[in-house]
C-alpha cells in the first residue's frame, strides 16, 4: 500500500528533522541532463524529499545506458523525461517533478532555468558542461549551480571529491578522467561523483555552503 | 604576475592567449577574473594586468 503524503513527510521529518526538512520540501533543484549522473542525482533527491524538481533532457534512454543510468531494460526508447518522471513517482509519489524534454543552449537556458534555486549540471559532453556553468553563473548571479567533471574508468573512487571553484559553483569529480580516452563509465564511479553532486546540493539547501 | 589557480605567473595579453598558452580548450573552460565570470565572448577583448587572480576551470566528458 502506498504511504499517504502525511506518512511519507512525517518519515522524512522524523529522520531529517523539522527545520531541515521543511527546507528540502521548499527547495527547486533543476537536474540538467538525466545520465549516469543525473538518473542518480535525482533519485538521491527525489528520497531525499526535495519539493521540486525540474529534470530536462532531450534523449531516449538508449540500450548503451544500461550500464549505469537509473532506467529499466523495458523503457528503452522512450524519452528520458519520460522515464525519469515515472521511475521518480514510483520512489516518492509526492515529488512534484517538472519534466522538460528539450536541448540546453545560451538561449533558452535563461528562460529554461529562471525559476530554480539550484542548477546541477549533470550532461556528458564538456562544451555542454562549460555552456550552462557558463551561461548560469553569467545570467544568475544568485543561483548555485553544482557541476560534475571527471568520474570515467575504474581509478580510485578516493581521486573524486567536490570543490568550490567560484563562490557559487561547486565542481565534483576527479577533473581529470575524461571518457574519450576510452576507459568507459562505471555506475560504481559515476555514482561517487553523483553522491558528491547531490550530497552538495543538499548541504546548500541546508545552509552549509562549505565543501 | 597573474595568479592562475593559485599559482603566480609571468605573463602579458588577453585570455585567449593565456588558455592558449595552458592548452586549455576555450570551449570546455569557466574563468573567473578577479572573482567575476568571464562571458566566453569578452575572452578576446579582456586584456590581463599584474595582480589579476584567475580561476580556470576546465570540463572533461562523462556523465
Amino acid at each position: 500500500m502506498i504511504p499517504t503524503e502525511t506518512e511519507f513527510f512525517n518519515a522524512l521529518t522524523e529522520r531529517h528533522g523539522a527545520d531541515l526538512q521543511k527546507k528540502i520540501t521548499s527547495a527547486k533543484v533543476a537536474v540538467c541532463g538525466l545520465g549516469g549522473l543525473g538518473s542518480n542525482i535525482a533519485i538521491a533527491l527525489a528520497r531525499a524529499g526535495i519539493g521540486r524538481l525540474h529534470i530536462i533532457d532531450f534523449d531516449k534512454v538508449d540500450v548503451s545506458n544500461l550500464n549505469r543510468q537509473q532506467y529499466s531494460a523495458e523503457q528503452v526508447g522512450i524519452y528520458k523525461t519520460v522515464a525519469m518522471t515515472a521511475n521518480l513517482k514510483a520512489i516518492n509519489p509526492y515529488c512534484r517533478i517538472i519534466p522538460e524534454t528539450v536541448r540546453l543552449d545560451e538561449n533558452n537556458i535563461p528562460e529554461i532555468l529562471g525559476d530554480d534555486d539550484i542548477i546541477c549540471e549533470a550532461f556528458d559532453k564538456p562544451e555542454a558542461k562549460a555552456v550552462l556553468v557558463n551561461t548560469v553563473l553569467e545570467k544568475f548571479p544568485e543561483k548555485y549551480i553544482v557541476s560534475g567533471s571527471g568520474m570515467a574508468g575504474l581509478n580510485s573512487a578516493n581521486t573524486i571529491t567536490t570543490r568550490q571553484v567560484m563562490k557559487k559553483f561547486y565542481l565534483c569529480g576527479d577533473g581529470i578522467s575524461d571518457v574519450s580516452d576510452g576507459t568507459g563509465l562505471f555506475l560504481s564511479r559515476v555514482m561517487v561523483c553523483a553522491g558528491h553532486q547531490a550530497n552538495m546540493i543538499l548541504r546548500i539547501i541546508a545552509g552549509n555552503l562549505n565543501v | 604576475m597573474i595568479t592562475v589557480n593559485g599559482e603566480k605567473l609571468e605573463f602579458s595579453g588577453n585570455i585567449s592567449g593565456l588558455l592558449e598558452i595552458l592548452e586549455y580548450n576555450g570551449k570546455r573552460v569557466a574563468v573567473e577574473l578577479n572573482e567575476n565570470i568571464v562571458p566566453k565572448t569578452e575572452y578576446d577583448s579582456t586584456i590581463l594586468s599584474d595582480g589579476d587572480k584567475l580561476e580556470i576551470v576546465r570540463f572533461v566528458g562523462g556523465g
